[in-house]
């Protein structure tokens, strides 16, 4: 009897619900993102607040939407750059080998042992903070790790029978590699994928939380727990919702690396 | 021998490199150093002669070699944001209180995660297992700043366990810190935990799988016996490299828990210093924090051989 893949299902589910949320959230928010109402100031959850106001009078609501965009938007584009970069280098370090790819794996290895935080405060401290360099950080922090996924899955490939015979009729390397060897490394590279996502919405967040991510009034729900910490007596739903989300969102594509993983066995 | 010497040469080398880099990194950023020292009203003498006075004239690899040299011996010159105060008495006061915390933090990770990776092993597919399973899964996904703020609600709001907001320096009185330290540590250490169950669980599982082991359980070993004398040797070994990671990881942890319980740390100056564009503590913390990532990954990569003999010289 084949058992049911429950974390790819329940991962793409999960998912794709914050994915929709926030792609909603960009173009229709129950109340502005940014409006402000001094009427309504630290409001506990209620019918027409379902999440409470902030300290501002700013729907939680609203903000969490628009804010998880921005979430998404940055784990997207991180992904794409580390993604494309790292395919292009692993791919070409394992296929054709040598010096060039023991000098790019030993750089590799480097940047790999450091926390991916520390290397994007060192980045942003050398930049402006702001959603672009964020992108920008974190998409090349990324690059080593897929490198080293697509090296491996070249290498196991680059000697079966399949490369072989492609050889022998004639394809060329590029063609070799795109065409014939990646294909088989979808998995891996999915999962990698995943496994990715996680890293950028967490890091993405902890860097907003610090002040250094995406900067106000452009809503983010790290820079909403920054502020959120001062009513944390008062107003504990301020903090506790943004912050689900991001757990969510994490779980969604923790639980979707897990059951592409099991996919791969 | 020949293994040591290897590896001792590649970390020379990666220090170098590390230095250079965070050296370079921050001298090429546009902006004048000596500008934003003064403010704008200096006169073009004032900022000449301070120019002067930092070097800030010299050829770069001139510089490089100066601030190295400074460096090796604990001198990072003076902090741009505080008037006359050096970036290694700055450091001095913070470096105890992030030490103290991430081995409060490395010792949570030890005494929880080995009994219950083991445990979590021991009855795989049970329903222990399961729920650890789920557990580590779900506690990995909780941001160490999020997990550091329900820790200030629920112990220091709520059960007013500690203040949130004060804390005791080390030298003053080492148990006060250490009990205010222990909530941080708690924060840093619940990811990390869940990340060393799930590892160990795997090791030995895979362990399990191993002739030796089938040899031991023919030979009429009891599971106990079999894994407690026999597997748990060497399931432990690949834990120890992955610790070093983790050791790294607490560090960057650290970083953003110290802000969530106001810790004054080397997280803490890290993040002021970056927002106040204070250059010579920046590249002081970040040469510090990637030593010490680089050194223990050489350590570990010694005790790994020590260790596992079967680990080829490469």
């Amino acid at each position: 009897m084949k058992k049911r893949n429950y974390n790819l299902i329940i991962g793409l589910a999960v998912t794709g619900f914050f994915l929709l949320f926030a792609v909603v959230g960009q173009f229709w928010t129950p109340y502005g993102a940014t409006a402000m109402n001094s009427l309504a100031v630290n409001m506990a959850p209620c019918a027409a607040h379902p999440m409470g106001t902030d300290n501002f009078g700013r729907d939680i609501l609203s903000r969490v939407m628009n804010g998880s965009g921005s979430t998404f938007f940055v784990a997207v584009c991180t992904v794409l750059i580390g993604a494309v970069c790292g395919t292009i280098v692993g791919a070409v370090t394992g296929y054709f080998g040598g010096w060039f790819d023991n000098v790019i794996m030993r750089f590799n290895d480097i940047l790999l042992s450091f926390p991916s935080i520390l290397l994007a405060l060192i980045f942003v401290s050398l930049m402006e903070p702001g959603r672009y360099n964020i992108i920008l950080a974190l998409g090349i922090l990324f690059i080593p790790s897929f490198a080293r996924i697509v090296r491996s899955e070249v290498i196991r490939c680059r000697e079966l029978d399949f490369v072989k015979s492609a050889r022998i009729m004639g394809a060329g390397s590029l063609r070799i590699i795109f065409a014939h060897i990646l294909p088989n490394a979808r998995v891996s590279m999915l999962t990698a994928a995943a496994i990715g996502f996680n890293n950028a919405v967490l890091a993405e967040a902890s860097m907003s939380y610090l002040g250094l991510g995406i900067q106000p009034p452009e809503p983010s729900l790290g820079r909403m727990l920054s502020e959120a910490q001062s009513y944390l007596f008062n107003a504990p739903w301020y903090a506790i919702f943004p912050g689900i989300t991001i757990i969510l969102i994490i779980l969604g594509f923790s639980m979707v690396s897990e059951g592409l993983r099991a996919l791969q066995d | 021998m020949k293994f040591v010497i290897k590896k001792l040469i590649t970390l020379i080398i990666t220090l170098l490199l590390i230095s250079f880099l965070s050296f370079t990194a921050f001298s090429v950023i546009p902006g004048d150093a000596a500008l934003s020292r003064l403010g704008k009203d200096a006169t073009e003498e004032q900022l000449e002669a301070l120019r002067d006075k930092l070097g800030l004239d010299d050829p770069l690899p001139e510089r490089y070699g100066n601030w190295l040299s400074g460096a090796v011996r604990g001198d990072f010159g003076e902090s741009y944001r505080y008037e006359g105060i050096t970036v290694s008495s700055l450091l001095a006061d913070r470096l105890p209180v992030t030490v103290l915390l991430a081995v409060t933090s490395l010792i949570m990770i030890l005494i929880i995660s080995i009994p219950l990776g083991i445990l979590s092993a021991r009855f795989s597919g049970k329903w222990i297992d399961t729920v650890t399973n789920q557990l580590t899964q779900i506690i990995m996904a909780v941001p160490p700043f999020f997990l550091g703020m329900i820790l200030t609600y629920v112990f220091g709001l709520v059960l007013h366990f500690f203040q949130p907001g004060k804390f005791v320096l080390p030298t003053e009185n080492l148990r006060e810190s250490v009990r205010y330290l222990l909530y941080p540590a708690l924060a840093v250490a619940l990811p990390k935990i869940a990340m060393v169950i799930k590892f160990l669980r795997n090791s030995v599982i895979s362990e399990m799988k191993q002739d030796y082991v089938r040899t031991a359980f023919s030979k009429g070993n009891t599971d106990n016996a079999v894994l407690y004398v026999h597997v748990l040797k060497n399931a432990l070994i690949p834990v120890i490299t992955f610790l070093a990671m983790v050791a790294a990881e607490i560090l960057a942890g650290s970083i953003v828990v110290e802000q969530v319980f106001s810790v004054p740390g080397l997280g803490r100056l890290l993040i002021s210093s970056i927002t106040s564009r204070d250059y010579p503590v920046v590249q002081a913390i970040v040469l510090y924090v990637t030593a010490v990532v680089v050194i223990m990954n050489f350590v570990v990569d010694i005790l790994y051989q020590v260790l596992d003999p079967r680990v080829k010289t490469v």
